[in-house]
């Protein structure tokens, strides 16, 4: 990576174009802020703004999760369009376990294990036999749709949705933390795989970057070849990293059946899957990227359920339902000809003429 | 001019191949090939390309796995697991196409796999560094550990690929055509630390393809042919007909036959061309320069200094800054290729199979890739496949293209015939101006011997040719005059009578000789 | 084409054949672990499509819309583009057709029938062009973008039919019927319950019409040109950017048509949607199998048609989770993909005589 210099890169940051979209944001943020404040007072928009960045930070959970798994999968080479199926799995399997456990955590370990599974075989499917790895993502995605609608209907006999089954409980952080004001109100009470997913940033990046393993990820993504002339295992890298995507992307489903609904509904991951895919692009492939442009779109996922509970417009539900799509699709859209994925991202690797 | 070895090789032997076979579907690569190296010697393996020597040395390198015969290294049968084996063993590798990762630093390239680590699961940048800086002080190979590779000469590349084997203890060095991307000067660096290496007890074997070069540099030479090896001689005791006869099995025209030129008019003509590479550096300050009818230009330079964004400039398939094209009296520039088509421009590709072919469509449909939407190729959107066929029937017999029929997938076809076909398709389109941009890349010596005569033949019909190759013999064989490239500025200009390699290369690396400035 | 001969027939249908087959073996495992005995299941599925006229009407309506998707899917593929909008642009071809055949203009079915065909058509051509030109100008994958134009076109629909395009007379969110100057001539007529219609006769014209635009004229050149080398394309003065956007906007018109077939022969109008109906991602299992070619497509369609609508009966008959069909679909997907699965497998190579290692030749220049 390119060495940082001290200091604040002052043309770079005017020329850049996630840096104006905040600053529009911002100011838009403040003028709504200003007339919200002026018409139903300071103490009515803190709680507005907690409830809008604890929804949005739970949003976007499941995105950082699976953004970040995406990350590791495509630096090691591999595409993985399936994390909706994984996703969707995770959830489903989280439930079904915590269903007959009785114990929300092993429910956890049921998604995420479920999800590397799956992963397991997209891995499978395009190392070792050199599948085109778009195709394969989408097998998934329909094959886990599909086989979440069977259980659904053999396990527990019901069709839509299951009853609702232990859930995580909230960790609650120390009262230092929560004393803090605002902020403290945000983060001081979540499901566990929100502080999970921040932890998980950290480590990533720290992982991917600054370790002998981080290395040799990205040595596979870029260049597989010659990974493996100086003694690289390609092909065992990339699986570690596929199934580390998949459970990943399990975590993330299970977040959203077990964090806070406590139940599955077919469809519910809705795309969240796709989404976390545009995250990692937006945050060019890095895990701190992947969390800052996962919030953006947990924001915005969020803004459709706190403009309904505040009754903040009179856009029609539908249209708030389209926002995060649309914002997705605006943001890979603004970013043109700055995204360059791994070189040998999507590209099979075969050692020639071996056997 | 023949240097011999700074230390005399001990005569035993470090490393011994025998008996090696190696198949591929439809091709034998190495047939019961014996090879040997002697400590402290640098032996160079001799052949065209497809002969097997890069077959032979990736058996050794533990890349491929031979079907029969056995290598002993120091006096012990050699068996890896694959090339990182090899390498701790003592068997490095220097590639023709590098294994560096582009994104990443020299030091981190230079420890990839082996990284020094602090706190138990920290990279250690700082030993990594320190650990580049003093084997690059030992074998005087000065190199920046904090360069991104990308942003490095190809020529220091080539020294972090070399540091990269001698880092992990490699005794014997093989070197994969290393000169196909460095100038005459640079060329003689790489010599020098050659022989440094000989020096410090290494022993290096040499892959070429370039007489001149295997004389210059080896002590003995091993000649390989169609998988098979023709002989091994001291390098005192030949001559460069007798390796080129070796190699080809035959009496070889090294040079072929032409008659002068009588140019013509001049047909095309180029000014002040500015343009940019893909990395918005300039790859284009400047060039100017002018083809008659009836004669070839050739444009000669190291690869990476501008020729081909030239070609693709001219073109139209990149965008010039500035600057003026003409062909034939029309302003030609920057229009989009299919317009340079049509005003009389044909162009056979450097990269054939990236551009020059759709590999999965058949040879019939490659045959009116420019104008299938033209009569009588069509008429309207409809495609007349009786004619697109019968004159891909035609064109395939004319120009002797070996195809089944011409329903083949054009990727089944060997690489000179896929080239003759690009050729036959793109002389067939009457051209006021014929570009050949790296004509005989990859090919054998008949299809270069086939693909010279035809453009000589061009010529002599009295058009306008414009050869760029990276290929010194091949412009100092054919062209009319010739013109070289440094750093994306034309460094002169010269007929063919005065041309001499020495002046040339001094031009290809930047410096005008003092002798004669040459035609601007 | 590139190869000729019998084997080389043989050897480019190996591999789907293989996938379908063991997708049946394992529809019939999947069946055989909730309690019911697979050959009870399977036929209940023959029964269900082939057991009375009315039910081989139901065959082939349900394969109507797949032939459609399955070429929409094809067209894309062949210019190197995998357009997974179908579903959306579906949707926004039943949206077109709806509100464009309940239009009262007076309008003669000699006009008002094409125009409201085409409607459907445009809507999906346009959807699909704008994935279509973020690609071929800013160079943004398209799966990305078109699954969230499917999503948009959901939303969209739902506001639509639940306000602005609702009929007045009647509670539930449909749209007004449309006149019948834009219906579809059923076979059997209006009132019976065999709602076979002409949106089969169209299904396979468009078959071979894409058949002949792929293959026989100077838009299908490029197209394919595009979509096996770009730069070989580019360099033969092929427009990269106009052959994916052409192709992207061919791809949704078919698409679109496909709702435009759904809304003129069997429904009538739009009913609101509450999932994704899914005929956009079978298409993808039916363009692979059918190998991306539009004659192969039609077979392929009727294999998913028949899964489909058998899947129904299976489980009204048979108590076989429909959702089955589903999981053998994503199981052929995957193993169509990965072809080295099948053909590596011995029984395999050896009907395709690959088994024995090739003679080594000598290397033989020109």
């Amino acid at each position: 990576m390119k060495k940082q210099r001290t200091g604040i890169d002052w043309g770079g940051l005017a020329k850049s174009r996630p840096f104006w979209l905040g600053v529009i944001l911002l100011a838009l943020a403040s003028v709504f802020s200003f007339n919200f404040i002026r018409g139903n007072g300071g103490e009515m928009f803190s709680y507005l703004v907690i409830d809008f960045f604890s929804t949005g930070i739970f949003m976007a959970t499941p995105l950082i999760l699976a953004s970040i798994g995406a990350v590791f999968s495509e630096r090691s080479g591999v595409v993985n369009i399936g994390m909706e199926g994984m996703m969707l799995i995770g959830a489903f399997f989280g439930v079904m376990v915590s269903h007959f456990t009785g114990n929300a955590w092993l429910g956890v370990l049921g998604g995420m294990a479920a999800g590397g599974l799956t992963a397991a075989i997209h891995a499978y499917v395009c190392i070792s036999h050199h599948a085109n790895q778009t195709v394969s993502g989408v097998a998934i995605n329909i094959f886990a749709t599909a086989l979440t609608g069977f259980l659904l209907k053999s396990v527990f006999h019901r069709a839509g949705q299951t009853d609702r089954v232990a859930k995580l409980a909230n960790w609650i952080l120390p009262d230092f933390i929560r004393d803090i004001p605002v902020i403290g109100d945000i983060l001081g009470s979540n499901t566990p795989p929100v502080y999970l997913a921040l932890l998980l940033v950290i480590v990533a990046q720290v992982v991917l970057f600054y370790t002998p393993l981080g290395l040799r990820i990205r040595a596979c993504g870029e260049h597989p070849e010659a990974a493996d002339t100086v003694g690289i295992n390609v092909t065992g890298t990339r699986y570690f990293c596929v199934i580390l995507s998949g459970v990943l992307a399990g975590l993330g489903g299970v977040t959203l059946s077990l964090g806070q609904l406590s139940l599955f509904k077919e469809g519910m991951t809705d795309g969240r899957g796709f989404i976390a895919i545009a995250a990692m692009i937006f945050g060019k492939w890095t895990p701190v990227g992947a969390f800052l442009a996962s919030l953006f779109f947990g924001l915005a996922t969020g803004f459709k359920f706190i403009s309904q509970s505040w009754n903040m417009t009179s856009i029609p539900t539908d249209f708030l339902m389209m926002l995060p799509y649309i914002l997705t699709m605006l943001a890979l859209a603004g970013f043109v000809g700055r995204l360059t994925p791994p070189a040998s991202s999507g590209l099979p690797y075969r050692r020639r003429g071996s056997a | 001019m023949s240097y011999s070895a700074a230390t005399e090789p001990n005569g035993q032997p470090i490393l011994q191949m025998r008996g090696i076979t190696k198949a591929f579907p439809g091709i034998l690569a190495n047939s019961d090939v014996d090879f040997e190296l002697k400590k402290g010697e640098i032996h160079c393996l001799l052949g065209e390309n497809g002969a097997g020597k890069s077959t032979l040395m990736k058996i050794l390198y533990g890349l491929y796995k031979q079907d029969k015969g056995e290598i002993l290294y120091k006096g012990r049968p050699l068996v890896v697991s694959g090339p990182a084996d090899t390498l701790k063993k003592g068997i490095g590798m220097v590639h023709q196409h590098f294994m560096l990762i582009k994104p990443l630093t020299v030091a981190e390239n230079l420890v990839l796999g082996n990284e020094p680590v602090k706190a138990g699961f920290l990279i250690d940048q700082k030993r990594a560094k320190a650990e580049l800086l003093e084997i690059s002080h030992n074998f005087g190979l000065a190199i920046d550990p904090d360069a991104r590779i990308l942003d490095i000469s190809v020529g220091m590349q080539q020294r972090v690929e070399i540091l990269k084997a001698l880092h992990r203890g490699a005794e014997v060095l093989i070197l994969d055509e290393p000169t196909a991307v460095l100038t005459p000067q640079e060329t003689k660096e790489l010599f020098v630390i050659m022989r440094k290496l000989i020096a410090d007890g290494k022993s290096i074997i040499f892959i070429s393809h370039k007489l001149k070069e295997v004389l210059e540099i080896s002590d003995r030479v091993t000649v390989i042919n169609h998988g098979r090896i023709i002989g091994s001689v001291e390098t005192s005791k030949t001559t460069a007909s007798q390796l080129a006869n070796m190699m080809v099995g035959r009496e070889v025209e090294l040079v072929v036959q032409k008659s002068k030129a009588k140019p013509g008019k001049e047909a095309f003509r180029v000014e002040n061309l500015t343009a940019e590479n893909d990395r918005g550096l300039p790859a284009l300050r400047g060039v100017s320069f002018d083809v008659k009818e009836g004669e070839i230009l050739g444009i000669c330079g190291v690869d990476g200094n501008g020729q081909t964004e030239l070609v693709q400039c001219i073109t139209g398939m990149r965008k010039l800054a500035s600057g003026k094209v003409t062909l034939n009296g029309k302003d030609i520039t920057n229009l989009p290729p299919r317009k340079c088509y049509e005003a009389g421009i044909v162009h056979v590709p450097e990269d054939r199979q990236k551009h020059g072919l759709v590999l999965d469509f058949t040879v019939a449909e490659n045959m009116v890739l420019q104008n299938f939407n033209k009569k009588p190729f069509s008429s309207g959107i409809n495609l007349k496949w009786d004619v697109i066929k019968s004159h891909a029937r035609k064109l395939i017999s004319e120009f002797d293209v070996r195809t089944p029929d011409e329903d083949t997938a054009a990727g089944s076809l060997s690489g000179g015939n896929q080239q003759k076909a690009i050729l036959a398709r793109e002389l067939s389109r009457t051209p006021s101006l014929i570009i050949v941009a790296q004509p005989t890349r990859g090919l054998d010596v008949g299809a270069i011997e086939y693909i010279h005569r035809k453009l000589v033949a061009e010529r002599d019909a009295g058009k306008a040719v414009l050869l760029v190759s990276l290929e010194l013999d091949e412009i100092m064989a054919l062209s009319d005059r010739i013109a070289v490239m440094y750093e994306g500025r034309i460094m002169g200009i010269m007929p063919i009578e005065e041309a001499t390699e020495e002046k040339l290369g001094l031009m290809m690396a930047g410096s005008v000789p003092q002798a004669s400035k040459g035609v601007m | 084409m590139a190869d000729k001969g019998k084997n080389s027939a043989l050897k480019e249908l190996i591999v789907p054949l293989t996938a379908v087959l063991i997708g049946i073996v394992l529809g019939g495992v999947l069946m055989a672990l909730t309690g019911v005995n697979p050959f009870e299941g399977y036929k209940a599925l023959i029964l269900g499509c082939f057991g009375k006229l009315e039910y081989v009407s139901e065959t082939i309506v349900y394969t109507t819309p797949l032939i459609f998707t399955g070429l929409a899917i094809a067209v894309g593929f062949r210019c190197g583009l995998f357009n997974i909008g179908v579903e959306g642009q579906y949707i926004m071809g039943l949206i077109g057709a709806s509100i464009v055949g309940a239009m009262d203009l007076g309008l003669p079915t000699v006009i008002h029938l094409p125009l409201t065909m085409l409607s459907g058509m445009a809507f999906g051509a346009i959807w699909a062009s704008v994935p279509g030109f973020l690609k071929a100008r800013f160079g943004i994958h398209e799966v990305v973008n078109s699954i969230m134009m499917n999503y948009v076109a959901l939303y969209l629909s739902h506001y639509l039919v639940n306000g602005p395009i609702k009929d007045p007379a009647i509670t539930s969110p449909y749209s007004r019927e449309i006149l019948s100057t834009a219906k579809l001539w059923r076979f059997f007529g209006e009132g019976s319950p065999i709602r076979v219609n002409m949106g089969i006769v169209i299904a396979i014209a468009a078959a071979f019409l894409v058949y002949y635009l792929l293959f026989k004229t100077t838009i299908g050149y490029q197209i394919r040109a595009v979509g096996f080398n770009p730069e070989a394309a580019r360099y033969g003065g092929i427009s990269v950017q106009t052959n994916i956007v052409a192709a992207m906007f061919i791809s949704g018109a078919i698409a679109g048509l496909a709702g435009s077939v759904q809304v003129m022969g069997i429904q009538f109008k739009f009913l609101d949607l509450f999932a994704f109906q899914g005929y956009g991602f079978d298409g993808i299992a039916i363009a692979l199998v059918g190998k991306s070619h539009p004659l192969g497509v039609l077979p392929a369609a009727l294999l998913f048609g028949i899964l489909q609508r058998g899947s129904q009966t299976m489980q009204m008959l048979a108590g076989v989770p429909k959702e089955t069909i589903g999981i053998m679909q994503g199981v052929i997907i995957l193993i169509v993909a990965a072809e080295g699965v099948v053909k590596g497998w011995l029984p395999v190579r050896r009907i395709l005589g690959t088994d024995r290692r090739p003679a080594a030749k000598e290397v033989g220049k020109a």
